[in-house]
């Protein structure tokens, strides 16, 4: 490819998914700062890899890019936090004891919602952020997060169900 | 379905990941049994909880500037000037300056009156619409409705192009899309005649209105161009000649077109 043809090329496909890429180097740094050097450290990668991107979902390919890059920087910066380590196994979800809260977890206040989501592990936060936020079908996770599809189907199981109980935790307390 | 499952493939079913005969198992099950039932209000309470906390964080704009610059930067060190060009250059400027005094003398006969600048903008009118298809980036707002399309270019062009859905004409409008013509931000719509995709770029201009006319610069593309209430338009697409120009004629009603 011509260096020039390159470029723009590059500038229409994949500069347009900065929100995306933003939003997801947020939810996982969880600092602006961090976040915003993660992502250019991304976008520099993806235009030296530009020239393997064969079609697909631009977004999707820059998001995996996104995501492997925060995971490279944050091992270096030896981040313990971000990897409590889940094992599924052990949490497989059980039936939900229904609550009749559903109307106080609608009522959640967002400064809320944010910080709880904030505190989940890693895993959750990032499917439930991909899914909710970026609106990703499970196969595009599984493509970025390199997981099979029933695991992001038990991810998101798992990580709206901690989300929830959390969520109501604090708002009993509240009230 | 027992409850244990139910609480997995719920999830699927929110996403909408199931396969038809899954949701339908999903649905009866919530008939059947009011606790998972409950389970389900609970998820779609959560989902509103998570979607009205707008929890989106867009890119701020200077982190878009760097990150366009640095790019830049980066593909600037790719092209470092090979030190044989040099060395050709010596051979090949004086055969440059002949080749430009032919084409001067050529341009200047009537026969070759287009101006060089449009014969330019051609080639650059083809390369955004073959773009537009290579990238999967046909359009940034997918949508049938010129009430949906037409707003989402607020705030992103200097201007409001005109958008047609010409559905019942046999061309649906697919999109909207922002590209880069002519050294500007342009309005892209994107149209859809059976297999084929249609561009059609808009930008403003102080040319005088013209009529639509054809040209068909081979690539197998061909392109229609035309003027009106200082809006500059360019049609696009593998469509045939013919085609093309019954589209340009139902977006552009009433205009006269110069033939084929």
């Amino acid at each position: 490819m011509e260096e020039d043809e390159k470029l723009s090329h590059f500038e229409q496909a994949i500069l347009p998914h900065m929100d995306a890429a933003y939003n997801l180097a947020r939810w996982l740094a969880r600092n602006e700062q961090d976040a915003q050097d993660v992502v250019q450290d991304a976008y520099l990668r993806a235009f030296r890899f530009f020239g393997g991107y064969r079609g697909g979902s631009s977004r999707a390919w820059l998001l995996k890019i996104v995501r492997n890059t925060f995971y490279t920087w944050a091992q270096q910066n030896r981040m313990q936090h971000m990897s409590e380590p889940f094992d599924e196994h052990l949490h497989v979800v059980e039936s939900d004891d229904a609550s009749p809260e559903t109307v106080l977890v609608k009522k959640a206040d967002g400064q809320l919602v944010r910080r709880v989501l904030e505190e989940l592990p890693i895993e959750f936060r990032e499917t439930l952020v991909m899914r909710e936020l970026e609106g990703m079908s499970y196969k595009e996770i599984a493509d970025i997060a390199d997981i099979p599809l029933g695991t992001v189907m038990s991810r998101l199981a798992r990580g709206r169900k901690e989300l929830q109980k959390r969520l109501m935790e604090i708002m009993e307390k509240e009230t | 379905m027992p409850c244990e499952d139910f609480q997995l493939r719920l999830h699927g079913y929110l996403d909408s990941e199931l396969d038809p005969v899954g949701s339908t198992e999903v649905e009866r099950h919530m008939k059947d049994c009011p606790a998972c039932a409950k389970a389900y209000e609970n998820q779609l309470a959560l989902r509103s909880a998570i979607s009205n906390a707008s929890l989106y964080a867009e890119a701020p704009a200077s982190l878009r500037k760097r990150v366009r610059s640095a790019v830049r930067r980066e593909s600037g060190a790719e092209t470092k000037t090979p030190a044989f060009f040099w060395r050709w250059l010596a051979i090949g400027a004086p055969l440059v300056a002949a080749t430009a005094v032919v084409v001067l003398v050529l341009s200047l006969s009537p026969r070759f009156s287009r101006p060089a600048s449009e014969a330019l903008l051609t080639q650059e009118v083809i390369s955004s619409h073959v773009r537009s298809l290579m990238v999967n980036h046909l359009t940034d707002v997918a949508s049938t409705d010129q009430h949906t399309v037409k707003p989402w270019f607020n705030g992103k062009l200097d201007f409001s192009p005109p958008v047609k859905d010409l559905a019942a004409q046999g061309f649906p409008l697919i999109g909207g899309r922002l590209d880069y013509l002519d050294g500007r931000s342009v309005a892209a719509l994107v149209f859809q005649r059976h297999k084929h995709f249609i561009n059609l770029f808009i930008w403003p201009t102080n040319e005088k209105d013209s009529t639509p006319t054809p040209f068909t610069p081979g690539q197998g593309y061909n392109l229609i161009h035309w003027s009106e209430a200082e809006m500059t338009f360019w049609a696009v697409s593998d469509l045939n000649a013919k085609e093309l120009m019954e589209f340009v004629q139902d977006f552009a009603v009433g205009k006269p077109v110069n033939p084929l």
